[in-house]
């Protein structure tokens, strides 16, 4: 319940202060929260499954995001930086949607 | 291991919770849900936050916060998120068609221009082609005109006067300046002609009868005094028996027109004389 009023605060908070990302972080930003929606339906789908840690989470979450941000980087500085950032999102999209299924199994047992 | 942890931290939350031993708070299967509907209401509802929870609510609060920069990012400046070679890409095809359109603004331009000079050239032709026509319409008596004069009163009751002395008076007129002239209500131009009949004179073929009246409009004086010029017209009128009078008038009107002829015989020369 607090994550979901977390979410929802981080998103109006977002929205009203309007800040503006450092150029430095711009390539990065969007691999990462696609990053952290994965932690957060991978860390629902083990709450559904009874498998659920806080540490694991808070742990895969911040190591998730890092590795995708640091992915992408290696892209950029090989020069493959778009394919790179397509490659993340391919396979964190895979994880999204099976993580979805499996929570959707759980909720509508369907 | 982790079912392990998982017991204790319920089993400490349920204690703490409850405080002083109840029957439910010593299970912890009652706390702790088997499906995953009751997992989920639980998620929702329970209350006993722990720093790692806090940390969980603030890595959410990061996430929303991040995913709605990102999608104002992305919604305000579409160039920011994408790539170097797409940018150059942009920009190739952005110069390119900056180019073209300044060409295609240089052209209109220009045709703007032309069609600019063209039209005050022709406001100017037409506006010289009026001043000719109203200069031609006086010098052929075909527009009405009004300015200074002289009014010449010829009295002549017995019909002395011949044509050939009011050639005389017209040439004087003429020679004074005068630029129009009118003589019996008809209009004397080039091509007038005056012709003597019994009782009177011809104008043009029409017939007029004393007393004439000549109006012309030119300098009030000179025409005066060139009328008055000893052994001139107006001394020839004299020796012919009948009397005239001048009077120089600040406005004389002369109205009658003749009507222009399209010249049957006469064509231009053409410009360049061959």
């Amino acid at each position: 319940m607090f994550a979901v009023i977390g979410l929802v605060i981080g998103i109006v908070v977002g929205i009203a202060v309007e800040p503006t990302v450092p150029s430095v972080l711009q390539p990065y930003l969007p691999i990462a929260v696609v990053a952290a929606l994965d932690a957060l339906f991978g860390g629902l789908r083990a709450y559904l499954d009874g498998v659920f840690d806080d540490r694991v989470f808070v742990v895969s979450f911040v190591f998730n995001v890092l590795i995708a941000a640091l992915l992408v980087f290696l892209g950029d500085q090989l020069g493959v930086g778009a394919q790179m950032t397509t490659a993340v999102v391919v396979v964190l999209g895979i994880r999204i949607f099976s993580n979805a299924a499996s929570i959707r199994r759980h909720v509508f047992k369907a | 291991m982790r079912q392990v942890r998982h017991r204790d931290r319920a089993a400490a939350d349920a204690t703490s919770a409850d405080g002083p031993a109840g029957a439910a708070s010593t299970e912890p299967a009652a706390v702790e849900p088997t499906s995953a509907g009751a997992r989920l209401r639980h998620l929702l509802f329970r209350r006993h936050p722990s720093w790692v929870h806090v940390l969980i609510v603030l890595l959410c609060v990061a996430v929303g916060f991040a995913l709605a920069v990102q999608v104002r990012q992305t919604q305000e400046d579409t160039y920011a998120t994408m790539r170097q070679d797409d940018l150059i890409r942009l920009l190739d095809e952005l110069s390119v068609r900056n180019r073209e359109l300044t060409e295609e603004g240089v052209e209109l331009r220009r045709e703007l221009s032309e069609l600019e000079s063209g039209s005050s050239s022709r406001a100017a032709a037409q506006e010289a082609a009026e001043q000719q026509a109203r200069v031609q319409g006086i010098l052929a008596g075909a527009l009405p005109v009004v300015g200074p004069g002289i009014e010449l009163v010829v009295h002549d009751p017995s019909a002395q006067v011949s044509a050939p002395t009011f050639v005389t008076v017209l040439e004087e007129l003429r020679n004074a300046g005068a630029e129009a002239i009118e003589l019996g209500g008809q209009r004397v131009t080039a091509s007038t002609w005056l012709g003597t009949r019994s009782g009177g004179l011809l104008v043009n073929g029409v017939e007029i009868s004393p007393p004439y009246t000549w109006r012309a409009i030119g300098d009030p004086q000179t025409l005066a005094v060139a009328l008055d010029i000893p052994g001139g017209a107006l001394a020839s009128i004299r020796g012919a028996g009948a009397a005239a009078e001048v009077r120089q008038l600040d406005r004389v009107e002369i109205t009658s027109v003749r009507e222009l002829e399209q010249p049957e015989w006469a064509t231009p020369v053409p410009a360049d004389g061959s």
